[in-house]
């Protein structure tokens, strides 16, 4: 057991390592000299530049550059923000956390709602409930997320449903209950839309699940056994079913991630994802680089624990 | 068969919609500012006062262009390094695997929108980091298969009689991998469309050629969706939603036919 998570963590390490050699290397390409764009200055001479440069450790050969980069990714320096001329992780952490305040609850919803809507539907395979969750469950699937946040804005901008940023601009609120109650109120619609965007795709997997196991010997044999049905889904296929479920929600944490990026973006919720938009548009390149690296970091760990889950789920992991 | 027929419909407009749009997409009239449908805009206009039926229309073009081409680079390198991989073993195996999962792990939009950004947003960049982050599942399907194939008794005998490697991948383990491939191709499409619509609507795509984001990113960004102008999104999006399930219904009817995996008889369970 602990050989199996020592070799999947050494692997997410590898992993990691790789991701921060990336992006390194991908941000050194971007066009634009780093000095020019921090500083912003166009009375900037060559002599001072050259001196900041030096500074900033820009003239060195890059495999030294590449160790700096490495030694401060670890001690927390992430760099300096073009845009607000603050550290990265003063403008990451906010970000993350508004992030995870979105994102965390419209995960478990959409895996609560979407396991359920898959199991009664492969279950019933072939039915009108079957037939209704899985054509449901499709058009989820293709929906693009930006489309049905604007759809969802659309159809309630008369209503009086917040449709951007995270709380009301200018209002101040007398006590903490009224200060969380404005901010679930903003997370009405984003929610909805990352929560309905996320589900149709577990439904679809969980039903496929199910339906393998249905295919299976034991469960054939328990049937005609005279178990009752409800404890023979319930108790057997669904623990079964669950497992390739696991590992396909965890790859999923991807597509989540970018789901929520494209919904913040449509609703100015100030999170990671409006940062990378934004910081695009801003060319603010550090802020960009610690998001990616921070994103890719939450993809890697939740894989890795995903990994650890599932060597639980399944014993016959543990020992292979 | 619902898929196929959406695809059909799709690939008539594609080809046929400079003849059939009422009017030259990039033909404005200012005069006619944002007007909801009528008869003699079927879908009304956008800001610029271009019709926006044709623009829908001509939107195809580039849309499912990039959903091909994005989608073939996709399979060539994702079919090459999975049978690679299956076939070679070992370190080989390893190693390519250990791309492939780091290509897995990283959200590919967060990646496209970073790369697009360096490279420049440019059509022929956009097909080339859609295509070059959609081809692990394939190399990953890819490889299972060749890992069975590898081991069936036919492909032995083929080497004992002295058959050589490229012979053997070429006429016994690709035949039987590349039915697999078939329903990915249709997946890997069907998110190809989705991916680059995502990213011309966040602008990190060409915005200069028309394509059914293109069209929602204007939407957004003139304020139309917060005036509450439905016709301006109601169309491009629609028809990204029935070109991706056209492809995703094609893929999963393909996946049941060629999955070997998916066994007929069952016996439990009510219906």
């Amino acid at each position: 057991m602990g050989r199996y998570i020592a070799k999947r963590g050494l692997s997410s390490l590898v992993t990691f390592f790789a991701t921060v050699v990336l992006t390194f290397v991908l941000f050194r390409l971007l066009p634009g000299n780093p000095i020019t764009l921090l500083f912003r200055n166009p009375l900037l001479t060559k002599s001072e530049i050259d001196t900041l440069s030096a500074q900033f450790g820009l003239n060195q050969p890059l495999y030294v550059q590449f160790f700096d980069y490495l030694r401060n990714v670890f001690l927390g320096n992430w760099g300096i923000s073009f845009y607000y001329r603050a550290p990265v992780t003063q403008v990451l952490f906010p970000a993350m956390i508004n992030s995870v305040v979105l994102l965390l609850p419209s995960t478990v919803l959409a895996i609560l709602l979407g396991v359920s809507l898959g199991i009664i539907s492969g279950w019933k395979r072939g039915s009108a409930s079957d037939v209704s969750i899985l054509s449901a469950s499709l058009i989820l699937y293709a929906l693009p997320t930006f489309w049905l946040g604007i759809l969802l804005i659309m159809l309630t901008i008369k209503t009086g449903i917040p449709v951007s940023g995270m709380m009301s601009v200018g209002v101040t609120f007398p006590n903490a209950f009224s200060y969380v109650a404005n901010v679930l109120e903003h997370m009405i619609l984003p929610m909805t839309t990352l929560t309905l965007v996320i589900l149709g795709q577990f439904a679809i997997i969980m039903r496929s699940s199910i339906l393998g196991e249905l295919t299976q010997d034991y469960v054939v044999a328990a049937y005609s056994k005279g178990m009752g049905t409800r404890r023979l889904l319930l108790k057997h296929i669904v623990p079964n079913a669950m497992l390739p479920t696991v590992t396909i929600i965890a790859i999923s944490i991807g597509t989540v991630v970018a789901g929520a990026v494209l919904t913040e973006t449509v609703f100015s919720w100030p999170g990671v994802g409006t940062l990378i938009y934004d910081s695009i548009s801003r060319r603010d390149y550090p802020v960009l680089q610690g998001a990616f690296l921070v994103v890719a970091l939450i993809v890697i760990l939740s894989n890795f624990v995903a990994d650890v889950v599932y060597s639980y789920l399944d014993p016959r992991v543990k020992y292979s | 068969m619902v898929g196929l027929g959406i695809l059909v419909f799709l690939g008539i407009i594609a080809l046929l919609a400079p003849y059939i749009s009422p009017y030259n997409p990039n033909q404005i009239d200012p005069s006619a500012i944002l007007q909801p449908p009528s008869a003699k805009h079927p879908f009304g206009t956008n800001e610029l006062g271009e019709d926006i039926l044709s623009l829908v229309l001509w939107g195809s073009r580039i849309s499912l262009l990039v959903g091909f081409l994005a989608t073939f680079i996709a399979i060539f390198v994702g079919t090459g390094v999975g049978v690679t991989a299956g076939y070679a073993g070992d370190w080989i195996d390893e190693s390519l695997m250990r791309v492939t999962d780091f290509f897995l792990v990283i959200p590919a939009v967060v990646l496209a929108i970073v790369v697009a950004a360096v490279l420049g947003p440019s059509l022929l960049n956009v097909i080339l980091i859609i295509g070059l982050l959609s081809w692990p599942p394939t190399a990953r399907v890819v490889r299972s298969q060749t890992l069975v194939v590898k081991t069936l008794p036919f492909v032995e005998a083929s080497k004992a009689s002295g058959a050589g490697t490229w012979f053997v991948i070429r006429r016994h383990i690709l035949p039987n991998v590349l039915p697999l491939v078939y329903a990915n191709t249709a997946l890997t499409i069907s998110n190809a469309i989705f991916t680059q619509s995502a990213l011309v609507f966040l602008g990190v795509g060409d915005v200069s050629d028309i394509s059914w984001g293109q069209i929602l990113h204007f939407a957004y960004s003139s304020g139309a969706i917060s005036a509450g102008y439905y016709w301006y999104a109601i169309p491009p999006g629609f028809m990204i939603v029935i070109a991706v399930l056209g492809f995703a219904l094609t893929g999963f009817a393909l996946d049941e036919v060629f999955n070997p995996k998916l066994k007929e008889g069952l016996v439990v369970g009510s219906s």
